[in-house]
């Protein structure tokens, strides 16, 4: 294909766009505290991992981390556990109101969060589950639920029919064609799957901040918490804005070659 | 109207694993007459896709001539070249209604409004498709979307060759032959150029006036469907060509003649002459099903053969015989005198072709002196 | 696919139906519940009937908000889906660089709300972010925290930054479908690139756009992290969206009763809204 120049200009302005406000997060990060507020320089004149340590260093802010990362991962598992049947049923048989709960389903994800805050905030107090990971977990699955039912659904449809029933008379049992044939063939369906709970349950701030208060504490909350007497620290602030983007960073590196194998099959 | 004339065409796609060139086309000099209806057939694999995508200019090959008209069009665009390209599945506008799927060419070339409506008008006519034209492309039947792709290429008058990239795989047999007949029809009208690339032998056989066999990236053999019947120049032309193929049986030259599993095959004295000059190790003999000689009594120089199979298809019977180690097929007419369990068989000599490195041995004949006239020449 | 008809498939699904209905249908019938009564705490609450709803839709403030809100959305889908579109034009289809540019341009979408306002907030800033300090160095006033058009422009533009990626990237895998055959015949037909864009790419893209733009109508009616870091709803109230609003009522002030009903509203709202728009688009497609 012949590489038009406007076409290489525009999308290298767009890509400019996108990543300079980063790098300028970036810059931020590595400035000492009096550097930032002294004035704007394109780079740190004194370079320091200090907001980093600080960071790596204080549980109130580590702890951030890993909780959020527990609960997204929480998440992506028990989405995935309760989606692949639901979808392998939704792919394969015809069942009294399918349509209807394949429909409701969907719904869901128009739900505003802020819809919910009040409600789940009384639920999972009531059932003692404030404060922990999995009471956000569940609660994002609402969302991750019908998300990954559709796009599983979609994947799996793309695989025959015969191959179940190929394996069946081969005498498989259902458990072990699920997981020894099916799943393997619908790789990059769960790749962009996981790629895709894994997004939304990482960025989402207002059910995870509600829901809790100490020990589950999200790095989104200790963010929004920094600012304290003496104004806000911006060089942490921003070391701490550039640790959230790595994990998404690394997921999708990870998953790369599934979602783009799942973008040229046209079903994301 | 155009001459299409290849000149040392070869055509590789890149580097094989093992470090070598792979060739999708090796190199071939060929000429396509204007006006002539041509079948280009091989199975999947051999290059006819990339030859005719070559000709069309979707692909600019890696070495050699493309010349229309004895004009190098290696660097025109498709747009360019004054041909159209009907490919594999039906490829139509879906938005669009058949009236301005048609139209569509002729609006891009910013030709006046009422010329476009007349010739969609006859396109359609020809066609068939005048009931259809009001309907959006996208709810048309395969064969009718087909039907439009093909209409694209003809509304064009600047036209001068239609290439076909196996056309009617798509579509239901019963409805097939009804195509074919069509496009025969429209090159008898039209007399266009149209090369017409397929798997099928009997497709070729019933469209073109002259199939082009390939094979490994070659053009083995080009020449009418009765020459490549009765004269194949290439193995793969006697064994592709024919149902079943020519029978083919490895030999080794012995005295007077071949010989395989101690059986002997007496040739003709030049055939023999040659052999004895040729060091290849690659002989074979081969013969069509239909002019086996098949007795069921006893015959001078025939050989004994047992009857392994015996398939009666109506009008006709194939026979399968084991003749040493060998099996043969033999196509006998319904009324000929079946044997039961033993026949005797000969192979009548204008039928025998004998082959020499997968080649028909008048080929090698000619190729060689050609050679031996080159190193003259050089000598000189 | 020939599904075949079984009822025992309801097992499969169970799992799911339990999580989504203890997810939403419980939370959705306390939420109905507190709609219609007066809780002052745990054991006063009266049955007040449609009161609240009728307040809510008589609050100005509660209009006000809603206005914004869809002027918000309005205007993010009017620049996101054209600018979608045409990045993944531009987005090469093989090759390293199509790797490298679907992650980069993947980038944004990976970023939680809060460090994207973070990031803005920072970025905006003439004090200490490169935007403000440039804008007003051009010679423009520039000040997001104070003034109204200018706490707009960046939210609007902080949206398009984020999300824009989310259109570019469903429209790639779109267009990654077409087959290369169609093309090559309309270059045999001599169309023109906007030819092959109105009748090739347009229309296949019909169905990834329709998922794109209601997702991001969706979405961005819902916004709440990213206005809210970036200018907390200012300067005033100028740029305090639906959610944020409902989230002050609900948590701030802690008015079940009212905040409940109001939930209840937006939900609708966007349930409503997005059919229509879901319908209309498969209404139009139809009558091409």
């Amino acid at each position: 294909m012949k590489y038009s120049k406007s076409k290489i200009l525009g999308l290298s302005l767009y890509i400019f766009f996108l990543l300079v406000p980063i790098y300028w997060l970036l810059n931020m990060s590595f400035k000492e505290k009096d550097e930032v507020l002294s004035g704007l320089s394109l780079w740190p004149k004194n370079f320091t991992f200090d907001n980093y340590i600080t960071i790596f260093t204080d549980p109130s802010w580590y702890m951030g981390y890993v909780n959020s990362l527990i609960y997204v991962f929480l998440n992506m598992v028990i989405t995935l556990l309760v989606a692949l049947p639901a979808a392998y049923a939704f792919s394969r048989y015809k069942f009294v109101g399918d349509k209807h709960l394949f429909f409701w389903l969907l719904t869901n994800r128009m739900a505003p969060p802020a819809v919910f805050l009040l409600p789940f905030f009384q639920l999972y107090s009531s059932i003692g589950l404030f404060d922990t990971h999995l009471a956000v977990a569940l609660s994002h699955c609402l969302f991750s639920v019908p998300l990954a039912v559709w796009i599983l659904e979609g994947f799996m449809s793309g695989v025959p029919r015969e191959i179940d029933e190929t394996a069946f008379i081969d005498g498989y049992s259902f458990p072990r064609f699920f997981i020894r044939i099916f799943l393997p063939m619908i790789g990059s369906g769960i790749g962009v799957t996981a790629f895709f709970s894994f997004l939304f349950s990482w960025v989402e701030l207002l059910l995870a901040r509600t829901l809790t208060s100490v020990d589950a504490k999200p790095i989104g909350a200790v963010m929004t918490r920094t600012i304290s007497a003496e104004g806000i620290d911006w060089g942490l602030l921003a070391a701490a804005g550039v640790l959230t983007i790595l994990p998404g960073l690394l997921v999708i590196w990870l998953v790369r070659n599934h979602v783009a194998k799942g973008f040229a099959l046209g079903r994301v | 109207m155009s001459e299409i004339r290849l000149k040392s065409l070869a055509h590789s796609y890149g580097t094989s694993s093992s470090g070598h060139i792979d060739y999708a086309l090796r190199e071939m000099n060929h000429v396509w007459e204007q006006g002539g209806a041509y079948a280009l057939l091989g199975p999947s694999g051999c290059g006819k896709s990339t030859l005719l995508n070559i000709i069309s200019g979707l692909l600019t090959p890696s070495s050699g001539e493309v010349l229309f008209d004895g004009k190098v069009v290696n660097h025109l665009s498709p747009q360019d070249r004054n041909i159209a390209q009907v490919f594999q599945f039906p490829v139509i506008y879906d938005s669009m209604t058949v009236f301005d799927n048609l139209a569509f060419p002729l609006r891009n070339m910013k030709i006046a409004e009422p010329k476009v409506i007349s010739k969609v008008h006859e396109i359609a006519n020809i066609l068939e498709l005048h009931p259809v034209l009001k309907k959006k492309a996208h709810n048309l039947t395969v064969d009718e979307k087909q039907k439009v792709s093909m209409g694209r290429g003809l509304v064009r008058d600047d036209v001068s060759a239609i290439l076909f990239d196996e056309p009617l795989t798509v579509i239901d047999p019963q409805l097939k032959w009804k195509l074919r007949r069509k496009l025969k029809q429209i090159h008898e009208q039209f007399k266009l150029t149209m090369i017409y690339v397929t798997h099928d032998q009997l497709e070729a056989s019933t469209f073109a006036d002259k199939i082009a066999v390939m094979y490994g990236g070659k053009i083995v053999q080009f020449g009418t469907p009765r020459e490549l019947f009765e004269n194949p120049k290439h193995t793969f032309v006697g064994y592709f060509i024919g149902s079943p193929g020519m029978n083919l049986i490895e030999v080794t030259p012995c005295e007077n003649g071949v010989e395989f599993d101690g059986i002997k095959v007496p040739l003709e004295a030049s055939h023999n002459n040659l052999l004895a000059e040729l060091s290849t190790k690659n002989v074979k003999i081969g013969i069509r099903p239909e002019f086996i000689h098949v007795w069921d009594k006893p015959v001078a120089d025939a050989f004994e053969c047992q009857v392994l199979h015996i398939e009666d298809l109506g009008t006709y019977k194939i026979l399968t015989l084991k003749l040493a180690s060998q099996t043969l097929k033999a196509r006998l007419s319904e009324d000929h005198i079946l044997p039961e369990k033993v026949a005797f068989i000969s192979f009548p000599e204008q039928w025998l072709k004998l082959y020499v490195d997968e080649y028909l041995v008048e080929e090698r004949l000619e190729e060689i002196t050609a050679g031996e006239n080159m190193a003259e020449e050089n000598d000189v | 696919m020939n599904k075949v008809e079984n009822n025992k498939a309801w097992w499969l699904v169970l799992p799911v139906f339990i999580l989504v209905a203890f997810s939403a249908v419980i939370p959705l019938m306390t939420v109905v519940n507190y709609s219609v009564q007066d809780i002052f705490d745990q054991n006063n609450a009266y049955f007040v009937g449609v009161e609240w709803y009728r307040e809510i839709l008589l609050n100005t403030r509660l209009q006000e908000s809603l206005l914004r809100q869809f002027i918000y959305s309005f205007t993010v889908l009017a620049i996101e889906i054209p600018l979608g579109i045409a990045i993944a034009l531009m987005m090469p289809k093989k090759g390293i660089m199509a790797s490298f540019s679907l992650i980069v341009v993947a980038i944004p979408l990976l970023i939680p709300g809060n460090v994207v306002g973070t990031i803005w907030k920072i970025f905006g800033r003439a004090d200490i972010g490169l935007f403000g300090w440039l804008l007003n160095y051009l010679g423009m006033d520039y000040n997001y925290a104070a003034n109204p058009i200018d706490a707009w422009a960046t939210v609007v533009l902080m949206d398009v930054w984020h999300w824009t990626p989310l259109v570019a990237l469903l429209c790639y895998s779109g267009l990654r479908a077409i087959p290369e055959v169609f093309y090559q015949a309309a270059a045999i037909d001599r169309a023109s690139k906007w030819a092959v864009f109105r009748f090739i790419q347009l229309p296949r893209l019909r169905n990834v756009l329709v998922i794109g733009t209601l997702l991001r109508f969706m979405d961005s009616f819902m916004i709440y992290s990213e206005p809210f870091v970036l200018t907390g709803g200012g300067p005033g109230n100028s740029t305090t969206f639906l959610s944020q609003t409902l989230t002050k009522m609900a948590i701030g002030q802690f008015d079940l009763g009212p905040a409940a009903a109001f939930s209840l509203v937006y939900f609708l709202i966007v349930l409503l809204v997005s059919w229509l728009f879901f319908t209309t688009i498969n209404e139009m497609a139809k009558d091409k």
